[in-house]
């Protein structure tokens, strides 16, 4: 392994790795537009030249190798020279777009101009006029003239999703990145360009001026898309559901570096699917009078459905309650509504798939079939089987009470079977066909309002963390379930966690920044 | 010494271009004779020795260059054959394809047997279609003659000669833009290394030479390194083909020694500068070679000296200015073709050529003003050390010689909004 001294600091690395990185694990970044660690080297924008002993000329650090006894400086005065030059020719074309840039506050130009650049403008020609704002895909905006040519996007559209839409045209300073003829920017993974685009050139068309990034909070989250569990960042307006935003909080949803989940990247399903977050949720609880749904207290909510339960564990005992729970919920709800529901009432009619939910697209990379994240963590915990023969059951009148998680059954058999279900209790988080037919409404929280974890389709749990407050009456999930088991005469002390920790030996700490293989055994018989 | 005529001998004769004819003057004995008496590694010697230099610009030894390819590698070897001849002033290559294709071809042949080479490309620039047509022409013939193909010249030694046509771009004559467009894609230089000697064409070890230099093979394997060397100065051998051009009476391709002084091209062969005027300047080898002053006129053309001088050799093409040219309206012409031709890869180069180029414009119709000249010197030191391939390197080597020597010129259209020498011209010089 060579070793090699930095600014002074010596540092051992593996054999083969660029001099950028090298950098980076002594903490020191380099400035760079078109080296992105997930493409393949570019070596053209010039910005992340560094001194070497022995050479005659800055050499570019994402392309120099590390090498035994090299002798490197980042910051002479000669290299922030070469710096603040590339920055000068950058800026000589760029369009004085900043006030109304989307990027703004998030732009390496910017940013590199604040730390290298701070010279006064030389350049008095016009500048080159390129096409500005328009949209080349469904959810991408290209500005010609902001971008700087870093080719990060064509490399992405030609290495990661594999879907060429994207190229250089045009020589010299009037070359663009446009789409080739008869293309569209519409592969699955499309919006990933925009995060590695350096400037504003490329932008979101669903968050296209809909607030200042600057006023943006952000939470480490995972993706509740499907099965694979990419790691993301949720960025949410914590202030208020603003006006302008048409009462969203969650604002955009960015991915976050895993090594072994989702690397760089994320889908477009998962990045754009946020929107069930802040919209058609159910607000506050509802019960059924007459045959009209009524908002209701929580107190009494709660009471009818433990009155109903209650009723039905009496005349009929635990098969006259039947449970659906969702693989959307976290692996502490799952825990809490196995410790009620199977360990304290008895309670065996146990589903958790919907069979009328017709299985996704899937591919080689990221995207995988099932769109729930924690159907592994449910199946460890011990639910399986699908909720037709529970629903069945309940047509029959076998099963009296039914509690239904999440799952919206809008297909026509399944909205039979449910209609002629003795009563129905309904506790998610958006309205659906279900919930339409409930005799009680509890309304749960999204991922994007509690702690907990997902279990991905290989095994690995992660860790989600609270970014928003629950929707109006909303309730956390675990502190509803709670509540309930007090009203069923079960006080049950416990929090999510402790019901992590009892059954896998380890605290969410634990779990690391990357998440961590599960360690339980074989599904349990529930 | 008498002119030894190499490359040239046939030039303006109409029948060289025949098979027949060729065949019955020389043509392919030198190859025949590599096959019969030498092995590949005697070719490679014998280049060595001859102090053959590449061509097409950079000048590296041939024979050395050759060397770097791995013997034991399990892909193939490529020629690839640089006959994009886009740098300005250059117009030599095209003589030789024109009018003597077979000795391209042989050349190719020989240096293929050197290398173990099955394949050659010859990247001919889009432009050039005469000279395509007839090098396709002799290309064809020797196919059917059984000189190229499965069995070269009888030898079981199988060669096949492409020809590809670029579309008009001059980035595709640096090598590996060169190699970029052969496989299809967009012009655009790689970064180095690893060099094409390890990884060229379709990813292969690739040899990559000029027309003139291969051409210069068969008379080195006929009459030996040794014989060419003594043609030329101490690290450079033989004879190059000067493309004299500019302000001279007889402008035109010459073949004279390495290391000519550019008096005796000038006033010899080139019939002196026209209408009796007084030299100016001389760009030697191109225009990204540093423009040269007329007291440099009796500089041997060759390589090392004119490295020393902070010029180039470069592709031999010479051209001379005289009193009344305006070096500003001269080096605005230039930076126009460079803006042109960058390919845009590179921030330094994308960004400069166009800036500088855009700035001379200014100047030249008249609404400069002096800070400008400052500010080209400045961008001129930020192009130069920080660019993927050597264009960006030849705009500022023309921009920095034409500024370092004819400064005064610049200061004064950029203050006055008028060529000095126009002014002068008229006695009407601003003071
Ligand atoms: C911008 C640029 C343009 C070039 N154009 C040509 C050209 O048209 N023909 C050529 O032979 N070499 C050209 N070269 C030089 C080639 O990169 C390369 O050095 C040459 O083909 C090697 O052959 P040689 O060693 O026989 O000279 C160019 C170089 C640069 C940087
Ligand atoms: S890309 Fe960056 S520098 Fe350019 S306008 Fe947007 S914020 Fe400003
Ligand atoms: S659009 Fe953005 S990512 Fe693509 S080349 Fe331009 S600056 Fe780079
Ligand atoms: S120096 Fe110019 S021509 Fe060469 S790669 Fe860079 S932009 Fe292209």
């Amino acid at each position: 392994m060579p070793t090699l001294t930095i600014d002074g600091q010596e540092i051992t690395v593996e054999a083969g790795i660029p001099v950028i990185e090298a950098a980076k694990r002594l903490g020191i970044y380099i400035p760079r537009y078109c080296y992105h660690p997930g493409l393949s080297l570019a070596g053209s924008c010039r910005m992340c030249l560094v001194e070497i002993e022995n050479m005659p000329v800055l050499q570019i650090s994402c392309y120099t190798r590390v090498q035994d006894e090299m002798k490197v400086v980042t910051d002479s005065e000669k290299v922030r020279v070469a710096r603040r030059a590339m920055l000068e020719f950058l800026l000589s074309e760029h369009p004085l777009d900043c006030p109304v840039c989307d990027q703004s506050g998030e732009c390496d130009l910017q940013n590199f101009y604040m730390e290298y650049g701070r010279y006064d403008s030389r350049f008095a020609e016009n500048k080159v006029k390129k096409k500005k704002a328009f949209p080349i895909g469904p959810h991408v905006m290209l500005d010609q003239e902001r971008c700087i040519l870093c080719t990060r996007c064509v490399r992405f559209t030609e290495e990661v999703s594999k879907s060429n839409e994207l190229g250089v045209l045009n020589r010299g300073s009037h070359s663009v990145i446009d789409l080739y003829d008869d293309k569209t920017l519409d592969n699955p993974y499309s919006g990933n360009v925009i995060d590695i685009c350096p400037v504003g050139a490329l932008t979101e068309r669903e968050f296209r001026f809909q607030c200042r990034v600057w006023y943006l909070d952000t939470q480490e989250s995972i993706c509740n898309g499907c099965s694979r569990g990419c790691n993301i960042s949720l960025h949410y307006n914590a202030t208020a559901r603003t006006y302008k935003a048409g009462g969203k909080r969650v604002m955009r949803v960015k991915p976050r570096y895993n090594p072994e989940v989702n690397q760089w990247w994320i889908c477009d399903d998962g990045r754009f699917g946020y929107e069930f977050i802040d919209q058609n949720r159910i607000e506050f609880p509802y019960i059924r009078t007459d045959s009209d749904l009524e908002m209701s207290t929580w107190e009494e909510a709660l009471q009818k459905a433990s009155g109903a339960i209650s009723g039905a564990l009496e005349t009929v005992g635990p098969e006259g309650v039947g449970i659906i729970v969702s693989p959307q919920l976290s692996n502490e709800d799952l825990l809490i509504v196995k410790r009620l529901f199977v360990e304290e009432l008895g309670i065996s009619n146990l589903a958790l798939k919907n069979p009328w939910q017709k299985p996704g697209y899937e591919d080689d990379f990221l995207i995988k079939a099932d769109r729930n994240p924690n159907t592994q963590g449910a199946e460890k915990i011990g639910f399986k089987g699908d909720a037709k023969a529970i629903l069945e059951k309940a047509a029959e009148g076998k099963i009296k009470v039914l509690y239904i998680f999440w799952h919206g059954f809008e297909d026509d058999e399944a909205a039979e079977l449910l209609g002629k279900a003795d009563f129905v209790i309904f506790h998610g988080v958006n309205w659906n066909g279900s919930a339409e037919a409930a005799d009680v409404v509890l309304p749960g929280v999204t991922h994007a309002e509690k702690d907990g974890t997902f279990t991905s389709f290989e095994g690995r749990i992660q860790r989600f963390n609270q970014a928003l407050l629950p929707i109006e009456e909303a309730r956390n999930d675990i502190e509803i379930l709670l509540d309930l088991a007090g009203k069923l005469g079960y006080a049950i002390e416990i929090s999510g966690e402790q019901a992590f920790e009892e059954w896998q030996g380890l605290t969410h700490e634990a779990l690391g920044e990357h998440g961590t293989a599960t360690t339980s055994e074989a599904p349990t018989e529930a | 010494m008498p002119i030894v005529k190499i490359l040239s001998e046939f030039f303006g004769n109409e029948q060289a271009r025949d098979l027949q004819w060729r065949l019955k003057h020389g043509g392919y004995e030198a190859a025949r004779k590599a096959f019969r008496e030498m092995q590949p590694d005697e070719v490679t010697q014998e280049v060595i020795k001859a102090n053959l230099r590449g061509l097409g610009g950079a000048g590296f030894p041939t024979g050395r260059k050759w060397t770097f390819v791995p013997k034991d590698s399990d892909k193939p070897t490529y020629l690839a054959v640089n006959c994009d001849e886009a740098e300005p002033g250059t117009f030599k290559d095209r003589y030789i394809v024109e009018w003597d294709p077979h000795r391209l071809i042989e050349g190719i042949i020989i240096c293929s047997y050197a290398v173990a080479i099955h394949t050659a490309y010859v990247y001919i620039r889009g432009e050039y279609v005469r000279p395509y047509e007839r090098l396709q022409k002799a290309i064809d013939e020797a196919y059917e003659a059984g000189i190229l193909g499965k069995n070269v010249l009888g030898n079981n030694f199988q060669l096949d000669v492409f020809t590809h046509r670029g579309a008009g771009a001059y980035i595709c004559g640096e090598e590996t833009g060169l190699l970029e467009s052969l496989e299809g894609k967009k012009g655009w230089p790689r970064l180095k290394p690893p060099f094409p000697a390890l990884v060229g064409a379709f990813g292969c070890p690739t040899v990559i030479n000029n027309v003139e230099t291969l051409s210069h093979l068969p008379k080195i394997i006929e009459k030996g390194g040794q014989w060419f060397a003594d043609l030329g100065v101490e690290r450079s051998g033989g004879t190059r083909l000067f493309a004299l051009s500019g302000c001279v009476n007889k402008p035109g391709v010459y073949e004279l020694p390495a290391g000519t002084p550019f008096r005796e091209l000038i006033y010899e062969h080139g019939g002196g500068i026209l209408d009796g005027k007084e030299l100016k300047a001389i760009i030697p080898g191109g225009t990204s070679a540093a423009v040269l002053s007329a007291d440099q006129v009796d500089l041997p053309m060759d390589f090392d000296t004119l490295a020393k001088v902070k010029s180039m050799a470069g592709s031999g093409a010479v051209i001379i200015m005289d009193e009344d040219v305006c070096m500003v309206k001269a080096l605005h012409n230039i930076q126009n073709f460079f803006a042109h031709e960058s390919c845009g890869q590179c921030t330094p180069c994308r960004e400069g050529t166009s800036w500088v180029y855009r700035i001379l414009s200014r100047i030249v119709e008249g609404k400069g003003s002096p800070s400008d000249v400052e500010t080209l010197r400045g961008l001129n030191q930020n192009m130069s050390g920080t660019s993927i391939c050597a264009l960006c390197e030849g705009a500022s080597m023309a921009l920095g010689s034409f500024l370092e020597k004819f400064g005064d010129e610049f200061d004064y259209y950029a203050k006055y909004g008028r060529s000095y020498v126009e002014d002068a011209r008229k006695g009407a010089v601003a003071v």
